[in-house]
């Protein structure tokens, strides 16, 4: 490609994962134990990886794709369904 | 219909998973909220900050929405330049939106951000308040709290944090608000607020940062409630100069609802070297801010 056929402004396309699986980065891993949760939401609206799945039911489910573990999910849950496992 | 956790949109419409923010980052959960409650029809407007590195590098992007990266001190003047732009188009229903961070608005931004107030240029102006510059390896800003460890303040910054919502409410803005990463449905009522309102809207949001407060990623939630809960960072709104406390701050009028200080303090590493005469400073200082706030409650202030 010559430098004529750069762009003159550099325009970025919006795709899930652009730095890739940030799932990687994780240490430990969240565990849903749906038996137990009351789909109060807290865990959806508090994540900041968007990696709570939130289906039509309200039911909620983790993408560990891109999940890196945080654990604001745990922390915040207030009926503790959810439980941090130590990624192997 | 009131805001509640069941009638936010389900799907992601401002931020997509994958995004190069640390584990624990409030302003992922910040720009869920910002996308879910103003929608599709949004242009942000983005100086250097921590935003600009999470949205990814180049070629790809986390955002869905249009985002402009602009330099640092330009990002008020960008966004009034685009508002300015839709409206000469004819456009009305686009929501343009700065989000910046504390040194783009307390510090380098400030001079941008009073010339858009005083305008009043139809933005909305988020900053999203760390408070410090936690991109490029967490140095003081004027927004750093006192006695907080920076890399550039090892003993603790002497002075106290710079009061920017009360500066920009000086400019008789329709709408000013702070609100809290742990109270996220408060700040959506603000945005939903905001977004109906015609004019220069500030919100100033609170945002934990677990990397340069030093605390573990889990607590970003409990840290951002604990910062209200105490009192140290009081909700409120400013709408057409008329002084309102909202949500939870309401009910810490009253001193013996508030938790104490140190509680907050001692939870995060930045103040792991602090003396209980500290404490007291910030006990003193959190009265004082109180005895203020109840004056001001209810009234016309600008």
């Amino acid at each position: 490609m010559s430098v004529r056929q750069l762009p003159i402004i550099p325009i970025s396309t919006p795709r899930i994962g652009a730095v890739g699986k940030t799932g990687k980065w994780r240490i430990f891993k969240p565990i849903i134990k749906q038996d137990k949760c009351v789909k109060c939401l807290q865990c959806w609206l508090y994540c900041p990886d968007a990696a709570i799945i939130r289906d039509e039911n309200d039911n909620v489910t983790v993408n560990y794709d891109y999940c890196k573990g945080c654990g604001i999910c745990a922390h915040e849950c207030p009926v503790k369904a959810i439980e941090m496992v130590k990624e192997e | 219909m009131p805001l509640s956790i069941k009638n936010l949109p389900k799907e992601e419409i401002l931020l997509q998973p994958g995004h190069a923010a640390c584990p624990g980052c409030p302003i992922g959960i910040g720009l869920r909220i910002v996308g879910k409650v103003l929608g599709k029809r949004t242009v942000i407007v983005v100086p250097a900050c921590c935003t600009s590195i999470i949205q990814g590098p180049y070629p790809y992007s986390a955002i869905k929405v249009p985002l402009v990266n602009v330099i640092f001190a330009a990002s008020a003047a960008v966004a009034s330049g685009i508002a300015s732009a839709f409206e000469a188009m004819g456009v009305r229903d686009v929501n343009v939106v700065v989000w910046a961070g504390d040194g783009g608005t307390a510090d380098i931004g400030l001079q941008a951000l009073s010339g858009a107030a005083e305008r009043n240029d139809n933005i909305i102006y988020i900053c999203y308040d760390n408070e410090a510059y936690m991109n490029t390896g967490i140095q003081r800003s004027s927004s750093t709290p006192y006695k907080a460890w920076t890399t550039t303040t090892v003993t603790g910054k002497q002075e106290f944090k710079k009061n920017v919502p009360a500066i920009v409410a000086q400019h008789r803005i329709p709408y000013v608000a702070t609100a809290s990463i742990g109270y996220p449905l408060d700040f959506a009522e603000k945005l939903q607020k905001a977004s109906k309102i015609k004019g220069f809207k500030y919100i100033h949001l609170l945002a934990p940062c677990p990397v340069g407060w030093r605390f573990d990623p889990s607590l970003t939630i409990e840290v951002g409630k604990l910062a209200v809960l105490t009192g140290l960072w009081p909700l409120y709104e400013v709408e057409n100069g008329v002084f309102r406390l909202t949500s939870i701050s309401l009910g810490l009028l009253d001193k013996s609802r508030r938790v104490p200080v140190e509680k907050y303090l001692r939870l995060q590493g930045r103040f792991k070297h602090i003396t209980d005469e500290d404490i007291k400073v910030y006990e003193e200082y959190v009265d004082q801010l109180w005895e203020v706030l109840r004056k001001l409650h209810g009234k016309k202030i600008v």
